[in-house]
């Protein structure tokens, strides 16, 4: 089952949400080993290379899902919680925002200076803005949309946890197998 | 030409209250004639340089009393620009200026000594990264007169290498890089 019904989700947005997941949590990780590393060490520039071009990546990844999500149907929420429901709702949006609000931080710190991202060796994302101190301002905005996504990411986790194991629901389940 | 500057040097003084008292010079930021450029070994194999983009300041010098030069000078740390972002970001940062913390870095001249035409060392106190050391460095005029515009100009340079470590930097860049060079190229227009 490639698309998505109005009870289960295809493999197309299955595969979307664990890779992206995946993606995310991978470069939150990397995000914080890499400022720490210092001059002298071996991945010094290799990590910060990785990070940008896999987060361009993820930013193609967030589009192409969305594009994916507003043309299939969508799995009905579970559970009989109206007010469950509009968190979920809120949450699922807030983290899409987020996520696109972190791409545009991320983008204009390496930006700042006029240069373009390469893309691992396969394109060039070019510059727009180069506003002084761009930088250090889209530096700070970016570490914090990271832990804000960081812990709805954790608040969605426990929520789909607590969907498999206290509602015993199918809401964990359908998003490991395409049709459930 | 000359008997014009004659006048001029003569109704100056005729108007000035004391005529030892040294003129004033505002540092040509405006304008854009002056830069505060640094200089640092690049894992000793090249040099990056890089510059601060903002600054302020003032001097007073008479080419007839040298000795009464002083000059202040009000660095926005926050305008380091070495032409890359990403290692702007990492200079700022707490690993080195700390421009959050110290936005400012001041020099203040104590003190100069004439070591012969338009050349001299002066004494001063700068201020880096919130540590603050009297340091002594050569100076030089490059030159001075009017302007095409209706203003009187005079011009220095003047190089110091300072220790990281000193100023409480002490990130490993390798050991070709444990100073940096700064460089002071400033045009000053008279008041």
């Amino acid at each position: 089952m490639i698309r998505n019904t109005t009870s289960a989700y295809g493999w197309v947005s299955i595969a979307f949400h664990w890779l992206m997941a995946l993606a995310v949590f991978g470069l939150f990780g990397l995000g914080l080993y890499m400022v720490e590393l210092t001059y002298y060490d071996a991945w010094y520039r290799g990590s910060l290379d990785l990070h940008k071009s896999a987060g361009v990546m993820l930013a193609l990844a967030w589009l192409l899902r969305l594009i994916w999500k507003l043309r299939n149907p969508q799995p009905q929420p579970l559970g009989n919680k109206v007010w469950e429901h509009k968190v979920a709702h809120l949450t699922h949006i807030l983290l899409y925002l987020l996520m696109l609000a972190l791409f545009v931080s991320g983008y204009l710190i390496s930006t700042a200076d006029g240069r373009a991202i390469e893309v691992f060796g396969l394109f060039e994302l070019p510059a727009t803005l180069t506003h002084a101190n761009q930088e250090d301002i889209a530096g700070v905005i970016h570490w914090a949309l990271a832990w804000s996504i960081m812990m709805l990411a954790g608040l969605h986790a426990v929520a789909a946890i607590k969907h498999h194991w206290l509602d015993k629901d199918k809401t964990l389940v359908r998003m490991l197998k395409p049709g459930a | 030409m000359k008997k014009l500057m004659l006048a001029a040097g003569l109704s100056a003084a005729l108007l000035m209250p004391s005529l030892s008292q040294a003129a004033t010079y505002k540092i040509d930021t405006q304008g854009a004639h002056a830069f505060i450029q640094f200089k640092i070994q690049h894992l000793g194999y090249s040099w990056l340089l890089g510059r601060f983009n903002t600054f302020d300041g003032q001097f007073e010098y008479d080419a007839k009393a040298p000795e009464k030069s002083a000059i202040e000078v009000t660095i926005d740390t926050t305008s380091l620009d070495s032409n890359h972002a990403e290692r702007d970001k990492h200079l700022k940062g707490s690993d080195f200026l700390d421009v959050s913390k110290f936005p400012q870095s001041t020099f203040k001249s104590t003190g100069f000594k004439s070591t012969g035409a338009g050349e001299g060392v002066l004494t001063g106190d700068f201020t880096l990264h919130g540590v603050t050391k009297s340091i002594s460095f050569p100076v030089k005029m490059i030159g001075e007169g009017k302007d095409p515009w209706g203003g009187y100009r005079a011009g220095f340079e003047g190089k110091t290498t300072l220790k990281l470590s000193d100023y409480g930097i002490d990130y490993n860049l390798g050991p070709a890089s444990t100073t940096v060079e700064i460089g002071l190229f400033i045009e000053g227009i008279r008041q």
